[in-house]
Parts: C-alpha cells; sequence; structure tokens
C-alpha cells in the first residue's frame, strides 16, 4: 500500500496548483498577467505554468493591467477562461474601467447571452514591509461592484479550493490573495485536496459564546489569535471566517451572533464605507433583538495605506481586538 | 566636471551603441502616405467592381435614410438619444461587407448603422438607444460585440477575441470601429500595442470624423496624422478618404486579408465628417461654422459613388429609384415597429446579475414584487 505524504505546503504553492490543475483539466483555462511566465510571478504564485502549459496558456503580456483584463475580455467573449494575475492590490486600479464596465456588466447588459468566466487575482493587503502602492485592501471598490463575485481565502485549503471554484464559475471573480498569508504552511495533500464549500459560504473557524469576530483573509489568523488570548480574559469567542464577500453567506453569520449576542467585525480595509459598514448594518437589521451591545468594527484607520514602518500601528492588530471585545460589556 | 570630460564620453563611445539597442523595424513600410487614399473620380476607379459598387452604393441610400429615421424617431421621443452617422455611411456599410460570417465587429455606440448592415435587425440595433435593454441582441448569434459606450474600451476586447480565436486554429478577424477622440484613451494605447505584440488578427479603423462631441482634432491629437500612431506600435498605419466606400473598402479588405493571413494588425484612419451634431442633446453651431459643414457636404459619399457609377455606366435612374425604394420600405417598417411600446418586464431587473441569484438580490426581488402588486390592487 503507498501512502501519499502529506507535506506542509505553502498558500502559494497551492494557488498555483489550483490554477496547474485547472489548466489540465481543462484546455479553455488560459493564465494571463505581467511575469507571470517565465519569472512565474514576483510571488511565484505561477511557478512551471508556462513550462508545463506553453506561454499561448501562461502568457507574459505587456505591462498594461487595463489591456491584460480588455484582452481577458475578449478572449472570454470566444469561449476561454482567462485567470489575470493584478501584480498588486493598487496595480489593479487602472483596469477598473474594463472591470466596471464591462466584466461586472457583460452578462446583465446582454441578458445573460454573454457571461465572462474571468478569475482576477488580485494579492492585496499589507503587513510585508512593501512600499506605497503596495499594500492596499482594495476590497471595498469590488464589494461595491454588482455583477462581481468577491473571495478572499485565509488557509492553505481555501486558496487551493476557492481558486479552482473561481475558474469554474461562470461569473467573473475578483479573487483577493492576502499576500501576508502567502507563506504561511498547513499540512495539505495536494494529491486529495480536502473538498472545502465553494463561493458564498462561509466557516466558523472556533467555536464560542461570548462573543464573534467576523473576519476574512489576513484578519483571520489575528483573529483565531486573538480568541486564543480572550481566554484569560474570560472570554470564549466565536471566530466566523467569511471566505466570499460577494455574494455574503448571511446566514452563517446570523446564526452565530444570535447565538453570541455580541459581534465584532475585524478587516484591514479603511473602516468609513468598508465591507465592516455593511456587515454591521445587516447584522443589526437581523440581530437586534439578540443583541448585548452594540456591534463594534476593528478595522484599518481612515488614511491612506501608511509607510511600512508604521503600518503595525495600522492593522488590526491582538490587542486593538482584545480591547474592542472589552467594550462589548456594555451597561447603560 | 563637464560633460565632455566624463569617463566614456565623446565620439568614440557614442560609435558604440550599448549591446541590447538596435531599431527592431525600417519604420517607412509601417508610415501612412501623407494624402489619404482615393479610388473615386481617379484613374483608380477603373478597376471598380461592377457588382460590389452597386451593392455598396443600395447599402449607402439605405444607410442614409436609416439615419434620418432614427434621428426623426428621437425627435419624436421614440429612442433616447441618436448619434447620426450623416457623412459617415461609407466607413460604416464598408466596415460591414468586408468582414466574413464569422468575423467578429467590436462597435462604439455611434456604429448602429455598421451593425445594421452587417445583417442586425434594427429594432435590435436600437435597443440601447430606446433605452428598453441595454443590447437588444446575443453578440454572438451575430458576432457584433455590444454596442460600447466607454471609449475604446471595446478595442481591447476585440484584441483578445482575435488572440483567442488564433490560439483556437479559427480563421477570425476583429474589426474594431473607434472615433477620433477615443485615440486619446488608454485602451486605445493599451489595445494597439496588445495587439502588435501578440500580432493579433485584428483591424482598427478609426473613423476621424472631426470632433469628439465639440472638440477639434487639433485639440485632440498634436500626431501629423491618426494613421501615423501605428508605426509607434509596430503595424502598418493606413490614411483613406472616408467618403470614398471604394477605397475604404479596398483599404480594409487589405487589412482583413492581411490578419487573416497572419500578418498582424494594422491601424486605418478614415477621414471624414460628421455632418449632424454629436447627437440631439449636442448644438454644434458652438463649435463650428455653416460653411465648414456645406462644404463636406459637397463631398458627401453618397452622392461620390453615384457621379462616379452613373459616369461609367454601372448605375442607371432605375438602379437608383430601386435603391430609394428598398431604402423607404426599410425606414416605413422600422417607424412602425418602433412605434409599438416595448413590453418591459420589471422583475428583469434582477435577472442575469449573476448566473445564480445571491440571496441579496431574492430579498430586493422580492420588495419590488410586493410593490408592484400593491400598485395593481390600487
Amino acid at each position: 500500500m503507498t501512502t501519499v505524504a502529506v507535506k506542509p505546503a505553502t498558500m502559494a504553492q497551492a494557488l498555483g496548483r489550483a490554477m496547474r490543475d485547472a489548466m489540465a483539466q481543462d484546455p479553455t483555462v488560459h493564465v494571463m498577467g505581467e511575469d507571470v511566465g517565465t519569472l512565474g510571478g514576483v510571488f511565484r504564485i505561477t511557478d512551471g505554468l508556462a513550462k508545463e502549459f506553453g506561454e499561448d496558456r501562461c502568457t507574459d503580456t505587456p505591462l498594461a493591467e487595463a489591456g491584460i483584463l480588455g484582452a481577458a475580455v475578449g478572449m472570454a467573449m470566444y469561449g476561454l477562461r482567462p485567470v489575470v494575475e493584478m501584480q498588486f492590490d493598487a496595480f489593479a486600479y487602472p483596469a477598473f474601467e474594463q472591470l466596471i464596465s464591462h466584466v461586472a456588466k457583460m452578462r446583465n447588459r446582454t441578458r445573460g447571452a454573454m457571461p465572462l468566466p474571468i478569475t482576477i487575482r488580485v494579492p492585496y493587503g499589507g503587513g510585508i514591509g512593501g512600499v506605497e502602492h503596495h499594500s492596499d485592501s482594495s476590497e471595498a471598490y469590488y464589494v461595491a461592484t454588482p455583477g462581481l463575485h468577491v473571495v478572499t481565502p485565509a488557509t492553505v485549503e481555501d486558496a487551493y479550493g476557492l481558486l479552482r471554484a473561481s475558474i469554474a464559475s461562470d461569473d467573473p471573480v475578483v479573487f483577493l490573495e492576502p499576500k501576508r498569508l502567502y507563506w504561511s504552511k498547513a499540512q495539505w495533500n495536494p494529491e486529495t485536496p480536502a473538498a472545502v464549500p465553494g463561493i458564498g459560504k462561509a466557516l466558523v473557524r472556533r467555536t464560542g459564546t461570548s462573543a464573534t469576530l467576523i473576519t476574512y483573509g489576513p484578519s483571520l489568523p489575528v483573529c483565531l489569535e486573538a480568541a486564543e488570548a480572550a481566554r484569560e480574559e474570560g472570554w470564549d469567542l466565536e471566530v466566523v471566517d467569511l471566505r466570499s464577500l460577494v455574494p455574503f453567506d448571511e446566514d452563517t453569520v446570523v446564526a452565530s451572533v444570535r447565538r453570541t449576542g455580541r459581534a465584532v467585525v475585524v478587516h484591514e480595509a479603511n473602516g468609513f464605507g468598508g465591507p465592516g459598514a455593511e456587515l454591521v448594518a445587516r447584522i443589526q437589521e437581523k440581530c437586534f433583538h439578540h443583541l448585548e451591545a452594540p456591534v463594534l468594527r476593528v478595522t484599518g484607520f481612515d488614511i491612506p495605506y501608511p509607510p511600512p514602518m508604521l503600518e503595525k500601528h495600522h492593522l488590526p492588530g491582538v490587542d486593538r481586538i482584545l480591547d474592542t471585545v472589552a467594550r462589548l460589556q456594555w451597561e447603560n | 566636471m563637464t560633460v565632455q570630460e566624463l569617463p566614456g564620453a565623446g565620439a568614440s563611445h557614442r560609435s558604440t551603441p550599448p549591446p541590447a539597442w538596435r531599431p527592431r523595424t525600417d519604420a517607412a513600410p509601417l508610415l501612412p502616405d501623407p494624402e489619404p487614399y482615393r479610388v473615386l473620380g481617379t484613374p483608380a476607379a477603373e478597376k471598380l467592381d461592377p457588382e460590389l459598387m452597386r451593392r455598396c452604393y443600395a447599402e449607402l441610400v439605405r444607410g442614409r435614410r436609416y439615419n434620418a429615421q432614427a434621428t426623426a424617431l428621437t425627435k419624436q421621443g421614440r429612442l433616447a438619444v441618436y448619434p447620426s452617422t450623416v457623412g459617415q455611411e461609407a466607413c460604416e456599410i464598408a466596415a460591414a461587407l468586408v468582414l466574413e460570417e464569422q468575423d467578429w465587429l467590436f462597435p462604439s455606440y455611434r456604429d448602429t448603422l455598421a451593425a445594421v448592415a452587417r445583417g442586425l435587425d434594427p429594432v435590435q440595433a436600437l435597443t440601447l438607444l430606446r433605452g428598453d435593454w441595454h443590447t437588444g441582441y446575443d453578440p454572438r448569434e451575430h458576432r457584433i460585440a455590444p454596442l460600447s459606450t466607454p471609449l475604446a474600451t471595446q478595442l481591447p476586447h476585440a484584441v483578445g477575441l482575435a488572440h483567442a480565436a488564433r490560439l483556437r486554429g479559427d480563421d477570425v478577424v476583429a474589426l474594431a470601429l473607434v472615433g477620433d477622440g477615443g485615440t486619446s484613451e488608454g485602451d486605445f494605447h493599451e489595445a494597439l500595442n496588445f495587439a502588435a505584440v501578440w500580432q493579433a488578427p485584428v483591424v482598427f479603423l478609426v473613423q476621424n470624423n472631426g470632433f469628439a462631441i465639440s472638440v477639434p482634432l487639433a485639440k485632440q491629437t498634436a500626431a501629423p496624422t491618426l494613421a501615423h500612431k501605428a508605426v509607434g506600435y509596430g503595424m502598418p498605419g493606413r490614411l483613406v478618404d472616408g467618403n470614398d466606400i471604394a477605397a475604404v473598402h479596398e483599404v480594409l479588405s487589405e487589412a482583413v486579408r492581411r490578419a487573416r493571413a497572419g500578418g498582424g494588425p494594422t491601424l486605418i484612419e478614415a477621414v471624414t465628417y460628421r455632418i449632424e451634431a454629436h447627437t440631439n442633446a449636442d448644438d454644434a453651431t458652438r463649435y463650428r461654422g455653416d460653411a465648414e459643414v456645406e462644404a463636406w457636404k459637397a463631398h458627401d459619399p453618397v452622392q461620390l459613388l453615384e457621379r462616379e457609377l452613373t459616369a461609367r455606366g454601372m448605375l442607371d435612374e432605375a438602379g437608383i429609384q430601386e435603391a430609394k425604394d428598398a431604402a423607404e420600405v426599410m425606414a416605413a417598417t422600422l417607424r412602425e415597429r418602433m412605434n409599438a411600446e416595448p413590453v418591459l418586464d420589471p422583475m428583469d431587473l434582477f435577472e442575469n446579475v449573476y448566473a445564480e441569484q445571491t440571496g441579496r438580490l431574492r430579498e430586493q426581488a422580492e420588495m419590488l414584487r410586493a410593490e408592484l402588486d400593491a400598485e395593481e390592487q390600487s
């Protein structure tokens, strides 16, 4: 009997493996972007794809994000499934007109005749010491655009499973990759990847009774760490990983908050107009009579992303989460 | 230290270029001729194909009538807006006629006529402008991309589609239409650059009609011509008289042939003029004089072809009348069909946002359903 060794794999490797497996299974899957071919991407996520599938399937494009996404639209119109890489969060902005005016709307404006199965991979968020324009959390722009799915993995398994689901989706998916988790490892067997829920399902990563932390992507490990630390304070925290921002799994969130009666939303993106604002609104609409305290948020400050030497003060950390949880003992 | 004193400075240094530098091609074959290419009224007209030209004539007459009818429909409130192509019909018709069935057309919002000339139902083509839906047809069925309202954003789509077709080994050419104003957009640059690097089978036709709403070409670009931009991308640029359908057809055909044969993209600038205002919301007298418009009317695409064909005995009074009659039938049918009120279902608002409706959209659909039911009962 042969046993396949379960080795520690990084999120970066799982993402690459997801593209490789999708390409092997479906000849219409094409990977494209700046540096994705010979170099294997600046984060090496696409390493080996050009060698295995040829440059026609994993293509180094000119350096032009609107052109990359615009060409992907045309390729999808002809029946291909492009997977485009935007290299860094803030580099995606030149492609916003294509994204918003065409990618998000093509199914709707053609009344279903022309869906666009495009996956847009965007490494996002801070915490890696990147200089200006390399650390934005731009998810609010994406979630505010009807017609796009927006997903973000926080675990190695989800990196694989959600990317496979995104590539298989007949709708465009903005796939936000928490770049500071690229090198996080887990025991993971690429030959038999565990089945994880697809787009639109949140997961309770830790059960608890005192309050619910609702989070996603790069803030999940921070929230889990905070939940462990909170035990010392007598708090038993539940942690919900959204995984998918659009569609948003309201049922899982509402069920958890109704159980615990208290909630804190945690994300790196700026608080004002951020995804947390929408989540808090939905929670108070659906859980008002179950709440023991106002729903609070721990988010990045409402500032342009700070220089790397100051980013630790901006990003939601364990202490700020615990301080906020302490404020849930509402008495007036 | 002066420049001359720098180590390595001076003539000997300049005579040895750095190792990686060399020009890739001789730019001369890419450059457009200084004068727009013309056929009508020149000796080249002797080689005209009578059958093709009679078809072009019938389409031009029909196109002119279509423009008049669509403009009338805006005055009657049947169309929210209509960007006229009066004066530009030769470009629109030639673009439609040079394509094979499997080829794709990528029109801008002004190019309804090209879509109709390609065979699209005129009512479906006008759906966007009437306001009952954004795109009134299945793009795959007709191989006509949705009319693009954002400027030049359809150009990279044309490149991607042409590239994808070539990767699949299919014999498909994409023809993308854009105006002079659209050439200033970033997407124009990115599309042309991608097309040339990928050697995609795509043809870009710029209809230089003189104005981007009110801004004249001189304030749009400092390039010698828009066709000259091609050389910067490494593709041929061609300059053609956009009111001369024989010339536009020939130049487009050559570019399409070249693309089909694997020769890569071409940028064509057709010099034409927008006789009418940008749309019914525009007052063209604020930015141009009557004399200029009248001068261009004397260079009318329909008249140019009619004169040439009658002089050469390829068209007679009966042929002219036949084209007019066919155009009147088209206009009457269009008028009648456009006078019928479109029947809309508000619940369609929630369809086709996603393959599968989200919970949020289901909730909102229920809210609207309840509002509609309440309205019905009151």
